[in-house]
């Protein structure tokens, strides 16, 4: 099958599973027990009990769910999401402000992670069955046992608090400069290590599979010296391994950075799904959901999209 | 003839002719040379390895405190009397505030003089029982869902997968959250939240296994004698499916444990207050900006270490089930000798 091809069937196939996760988020929010009105007024004490009448009609709840779906969905995708009765402006306005924070704190938690991975999973592979190994595979066990929020309140109190190598609280600089680096160290490595440890292991393991196959004994045969063979051939062919995991490690870092932005007060997405769950306030819940799911379908599309490139194989699968 | 589907009845056979009879070859029936079923060399293996070992002794001592730290009482009748903690984890002041750990408060005292080794070993009762809990359900669901959807394939296949793929789509973790803050807090409500959507993965692994396992002539053998598919999936198949869901359920208890102190740490979990590990690191958590000295460690150092501890063990239990069932799987690298 033609790259092309390939790539469109793709996207074809990810258009049901939108549709799907639109229909999650609407359904998890609406048909889930318990009167959503109900449910704010307990939280606003400013909000009259005569006032229900009033948010339901607002709120389009006296029509039926199927119609609340498709108003719902018709809007969003105009990029109309809503107002926010807790945080004052439009829901859209409100993500769009908070998104960079999130990018800012993910992509630093993934190139932590990778930094991390790589050369572990080779240091590993190359090793394998002798201690170097066994200690590596202690570390990544550790790396993907320890709560990432508790480890944020250690990486806080030792070397933020005792320290004082880092500051604490919620970042105070603008997102380009260079002090935000400073900002971002200890919440990055809270958001990337248990990634980082998933993604040590997968890349032993690939390492070793590769390390066993025949053209590395031709390019021993032929001389070659184990640091070309190793960084040149093999490395290579293990990375499409990272592309076919990258989604999954990519879900990781954002459920990660959601608990990690509460611990560092970090302002952005994750923070505000958690202010608004409290609230109760439908609409950005709502939002930030499909835009989870959306941004993941995406994030598949691509990885699967890339690995594709790499490996011709893969598209005669599909 | 017999008209009942799968028997086939043989005419013309008489045992005793047959017992009486030479034997027509040299074969008998050895016990000693008999391989052992996959299930005992896996359980063997398991028994060996060092580091499965620590990490059982560290679960079986966990699920002692959850069972033994206060009186249990099951809808009004005590079915266990002991109480194994010194204190009554939510009761203020049996010493001051912030006790530094000592013989008499071995984890020290909270913010309210609340005996912090009482709360911890408590609280085991609430993530362990919760992980275990879910992963029991969400396992159990999974493989049916999985079984049916790669057993028929086709179309069934084509659909049921497709909803897979719409759930794996979010973070569990986030799936959790908005499940939780629109049910509320409370135990029960977290099983749900995590077993709602957490059948999927299991679901996708063990439908793969199937797609592998049905081509077996056995499978053929089955249906040709005319069993039900129901017999044919859950009796001929999953058996020999199942191995890799077992690893994952196993690595995903500690997965879940994570996760309910997650949203007790995000205060969506537990009523405050709650000696549950998640929420009593949330009310603590105020204690590690503390500069210098005053850094009061135990309030956040024995809770999280406790969730450390019991995740770690559960992968630890994980990683050698994986090994283990690896080693009867001969096409795996790990096993292709030393030098690699």
């Amino acid at each position: 099958m033609s790259l092309r091809r390939y790539i469109i069937r793709r996207i074809l196939v990810s258009i049901p599973v939108l549709f799907g996760v639109s229909v999650i988020t609407f359904g998890l929010v609406h048909l889930t027990p318990g009167d959503i009105v109900d449910l704010m007024i307990g939280q606003n004490p400013d909000l009259q009990p005569g006032e229900a009448e009033r948010l339901r009609r607002e709120f389009g709840l006296d029509q039926p769910v199927y119609v609340q779906y498709f108003d719902w969905i018709t809007n969003a995708l105009q990029g109309d999401l809503g107002p926010s009765f807790s945080q004052g402006p439009e829901t859209s306005t409100l993500l769009v402000s908070r998104l960079p924070e999130t990018i800012a704190l993910g992509l630093f938690g993934w190139v932590f992670a990778m930094v991390i991975a790589i050369p572990g999973g080779i240091y590993a592979a190359i090793r394998r069955g002798r201690l170097g190994d066994d200690v590596s595979r202690f570390v990544a066990l550790a790396g993907i046992s320890i709560p990432n929020f508790w480890l944020g309140l250690m990486l806080i109190a030792i070397f933020a608090a005792r320290f004082g190598w880092f500051p604490v609280l919620d970042p105070q600089t603008d997102l380009l400069s260079r002090e935000m680096l400073w900002w971002l160290i200890l919440p990055g490595i809270a958001v990337g290590t248990a990634s980082s440890a998933s993604l040590m292991r997968i890349m032993r393991t690939t390492m070793a599979e590769e390390l066993n196959k025949e053209y590395v004994t031709a390019a021993r045969a032929k001389g070659l010296p184990e640091r070309t063979i190793i960084l040149k051939h093999v490395l290579r062919n293990s990375l499409i391994s990272v592309v076919t995991v990258a989604a999954f490690i990519t879900a990781g870092i954002v459920s990660g950075s959601v608990v990690i932005e509460v611990v560092f007060g970090w302002p952005g997405l994750g923070q505000l799904l958690i202010d608004v769950i409290h609230m109760r306030d439908v609409n950005v819940i709502m939002a930030i959901t499909l835009f989870v799911g959306v941004a993941i379908v995406i994030a598949n599309l691509f990885a699967d999209i890339v690995y594709a490139l790499l490996d011709p194989r893969i598209r005669d699968d599909y | 003839m017999s008209t009942e589907r799968g028997q086939i009845q043989i005419k013309g056979f008489h045992a005793e002719t047959v017992e009486d009879r030479e034997g027509l070859s040299e074969w008998t029936d050895e016990k000693d040379t008999e391989i052992p079923s996959r299930w005992v060399l896996i359980g063997r293996q398991l028994v060996r390895d060092r580091l499965a070992l620590i990490g059982a002794l560290f679960v079986a001592f966990m699920l002692f405190w959850a069972l033994f730290s206060r009186p249990l009482s099951v809808m009004g009748t005590t079915i266990q009397p002991f109480e194994a903690v010194p204190y009554d984890p939510t009761r203020t002041g049996v010493g001051d505030r912030y006790e530094s750990p000592s013989l008499a408060h071995p984890f020290g005292t909270d913010r309210l003089g609340r005996d912090l080794f009482s709360r911890v070993m408590y609280g085991t009762r609430f993530s362990v029982t919760i992980g275990i809990i879910v992963t029991a359900i969400a396992a159990s669901f999974g493989v049916v869902y999985g079984g049916v959807s790669g057993y028929f394939g086709g179309r069934i296949d084509d659909v049921l997968m497709r909803i897979v793929d719409m759930v794996f789509a979010f973070p569990g973790l986030v799936l959790a959250l908005v499940i939780v803050s629109m049910l509320g807090r409370g135990y029960w409500q977290l099983v749900a939240a995590f077993t709602l959507f957490g059948w999927a993965g299991y679901a996708r692994l063990i439908r793969g296994e199937i797609l592998k396992v049905k081509q077996n002539e056995y499978v053929l053998a089955a249906k040709a004698l005319g069993a039900r598919d129901r017999k044919v999936l859950f009796r001929h198949i999953v058996p020999n499916a199942i191995a890799p869901v077992i690893v994952q359920a196993t690595l995903a208890i500690g997965g879940v444990v994570i996760g309910v102190a997650a949203l007790g740490f995000l205060g969506v979990g537990f009523a405050p207050g709650t000696p549950e590990w998640g929420t009593i690191l949330d009310a603590e958590k105020g204690t590690v900006v503390a500069a210098g000295d005053e850094w009061r460690w135990w309030a956040t150092v024995f809770p999280g270490l406790m969730i450390f501890i019991f995740v770690m063990a559960m992968n630890m239990i994980g990683d050698a089930v994986n090994d283990a069932l690896d080693a009867q799987n001969e096409t795996n690298v790990d096993n292709m000798g030393p030098q690699g």
